[in-house]
């Protein structure tokens, strides 16, 4: 059975035609060079021949301890930026003792519960050279707050700290899940750390609009692309609101998308995303600096599309969707390694990922010319598609009241599983093929060493904690968190509190529970079936 | 004619990666399954909580993070307590070979893997609320579910 079909379309269900020709485009098409408006080709003149893509492998795993060896070595290695990992009690404002957190510690990221864990993370790291990612969400201000802390302890500027918070709280609601507080407080929390970034961090980006986890939660690549810029239109509503200058901060919001199978249509998704970001930032806010319309963007290689089954296909996959990053002018990437269908990555695999990126960059000529697939009539016509099906998208939810009331309403979560369910189906018919899934297995497989991580990881942690509560001022950690509430209870910026309440030691879930008292916990409408 | 299968698909844990646990619980419903979703962050004492208010025969947990040998235990510890052993466990999700045997000898109906078919997860349910006393594995099916991915 070869690939004969009668009809071919995209991995998201866009019709492809047998060829393309420019009566495939519309009359007025025209392509401006990279590095101008709309960035459709690119946000520099020369891409990557300027500044290569920032080598960035997400990391985290056991310890604050384990995790720092890990970063050393990918230094070393050749990485050119960090990217953390925190543990999922972590990730939901709990500490490592908590009896929430039990069977978590450390097992899908590092464990950070106190100012000295965030030290830990980065001892022997100088932050003032090396820039920092954090895939931190609903309490991303607390994080934040460690991380300024410790950059300073380490006599780093906070004005000049490179990196980048993820903070998009909307998509946890929309996919991935993490979220504490509702919708209102955190939308709060989300401007006071954009604010807080224009006026004392502005070389850190406060905020990475995410794409990655809402398709990894079925999504498909216009949805992914649609339901992210219109977070980001959202962000920046409520930013405005807040009296910030479009120009001010807009410069400073960045992206995160994911890198799937469909080739071309993952290449025409990034083009898309660029030359409709620069078209909303003119004609919706009025952005008038060109550094506000560059849509700068991380991307990260398929989780969702790594099997279980004969592993090693998986780094085919990683490399080919990291590929499709490349040609499509992410600024910074992580490429997946082979065993994350598994367990988080063993050392050896990911020593394979981060060679996967360095051959792409040094041995294959990409990084000559920018937007070398432009101009391809079948390119061009599929990231028209994603542009107008995008704006269709984004009209629908303007019209529900904005992004907050959608999600309310269950309008993109319910989107969302439908196509994810859809996919399930056509796996399940054969009519999607997943080499060594449901076609070209095998039987017995060999196994593959993975990376085990214990329970006397919490063990440690727990150890940690007990003596950071016993050394502290309990006085000073009571007065921090009071005042917290009481910010909290008014209008102003929690971020001067948050940073009192880090330095006085008070832990991510004292800080969190105290949060939780003045806001509520979000539940989610149940409504799936 | 036989009532409809009863099933409880829970999410456990701190994870939010409910993809798999919604896409199994539409086939489970499509098969003429009754499913209950618990939805998301729940402990062990509201999983069998709700597995009684809702007489299911069967349970299904989905769990990715790598929790399961700290949670399932436990929901299988409490279904005894309650005098509620009729009540089967399935587990889908990310657990080792080495694990999915302790499961299964823990007392857990059936383990499903990372590619696992609808098809085989369906007549998982099936088989195990028919009261089948073999116990079953399967990581072989036809199918790509959530992978560890992000975060």
């Amino acid at each position: 059975m070869g690939p004969r079909k009668e009809e071919f379309a995209t991995n998201g269900g866009i019709p492809v035609a047998p060829t393309y020709g420019p009566e495939d485009l519309p009359p007025d098409f025209d392509l401006n060079p990279s590095g101008e408006f709309p960035f459709t080709r690119g946000i520099h003149p020369d891409m990557y021949r300027g500044r290569p893509w920032t080598i960035r492998q997400f990391s985290g795993f056991a310890t604050p301890e384990e995790t720092n060896r890990r970063y050393r070595y990918l230094l070393e290695q050749g990485q050119t930026g960090l990217s953390v990992a925190f543990d999922l009690p972590t990730l939901l404002g709990y500490d490592a003792d908590d009896p929430l957190a039990a069977g978590e510690v450390g097992k899908c990221g590092a464990p950070v519960s106190s100012i000295s864990d965030m030290e830990a993370i980065f001892d022997g790291i100088p932050l003032s050279e090396v820039s920092v990612s954090m895939t931190i969400n609903s309490p991303a201000a607390v994080i934040w707050a460690m991380y300024l802390a410790v950059a300073e302890r380490q006599g780093a500027s906070v004005r000049e700290l490179r990196g980048t918070l993820q903070n998009d709280i909307l998509k946890e609601y929309i996919a991935q899940k993490e979220y504490i507080f509702p919708l209102r407080p955190s939308m709060r929390l989300v401007t006071d750390t954009v604010e807080f970034g224009v006026r004392h961090a502005p070389a850190f980006n406060p905020l990475s609009i995410s794409g990655y986890h809402i398709r990894e939660a079925g999504s498909t690549a216009l949805q992914e692309l649609a339901f992210t810029l219109r977070d980001g239109i959202e962000y920046i509503e409520h930013a405005l609101a807040r009296g910030l200058a479009i120009d001010d901060f807009a410069p400073r919001l960045s992206f995160f998308f994911n890198a799937h199978n469909d080739f071309f249509e993952e290449i025409a998704k990034f083009r898309a995303a660029r030359q409709l970001w620069a078209c909303l930032l003119t004609d919706r806010f009025g952005a008038r600096a060109e550094r506000s319309l560059k849509l700068r963007f991380h991307a990260q290689t398929a989780g969702c599309s790594l099997t279980w089954q004969q592993p090693y296909n998986n780094v085919v996959r990683t490399a080919t969707q990291a590929l499709a990053a490349l040609l499509g002018g992410a600024q910074s990437l992580h490429a997946n390694s082979l065993d994350e269908a598994w367990a988080l990555p063993s050392e050896h695999a990911a020593t394979l990922a981060l060679r996967t990126q360095q051959v792409l960059l040094h041995e294959t000529g990409i990084i000559g010319e920018p937007d070398p697939l432009g101009g391809s009539w079948y390119l061009e016509q599929l990231t028209e598609a994603l542009d107008r099906g995008a704006r269709d998208y984004i009209t629908a939810i303007d019209a529900m009241g904005g992004m907050v009331a959608a999600i309310e309403s269950g309008y993109p979560q319910s989107e969302i599983a439908r196509a994810s369910y859809e996919y399930q189906r056509r796996v399940e018919s054969g009519d999607a093929v997943v080499v060594g899934v449901n076609r070209f297995r095998i039987e017995q497989e060999p196994p593959i060493d993975t990376l085990r991580i214990g329970e006397s990881v919490a063990d440690l942690q727990r150890v940690k904690l007990r003596r950071l509560r016993a050394e502290r001022s309990s006085e000073a950690v009571s007065r921090s968190l009071n005042q917290l509430r009481g910010a909290a209870n008014g209008s102003d910026n929690l971020m001067p509190f948050l940073l009192d309440a880090v330095k006085s030691l008070a832990t991510v879930g004292e800080i969190c529970t105290a949060l939780r008292e003045v806001f509520g916990v979000y539940e989610e409408r149940n409504e799936m079936l | 004619m036989n009532p409809p299968i009863r099933v409880l698909v829970a999410k456990p844990g701190l994870d939010g990666h409910d993809r798999g646990a919604k896409v199994i619980a539409r086939a489970l419903r499509d098969a003429g399954m009754e499913v209950i979703y618990t939805g998301l962050r729940q402990t062990p004492e509201m999983i069998v909580n709700a597995a009684l208010e809702e007489d299911v025969q069967v349970i299904g947990l989905s769990i990715l993070s790598g929790a399961h040998n700290a949670i399932v235990p436990r929901v299988l510890e409490l279904l005894r307590e309650r005098e509620m052993s009729d009540v089967k466990v399935i587990v889908g999700g990310i657990i080792p070979d080495e694990d999915a045997r302790q499961l299964l000898a823990q007392g857990v109906a059936a383990v499903f893997q990372p590619g696992a078919s609808l098809d085989a997860i369906v007549t998982g349910v099936r088989s195990a609320a028919q009261g089948s006393r073999n116990n079953i594995r399967t990581g072989d099916g036809a199918h790509c579910t959530p992978s560890a991915g992000e975060r």
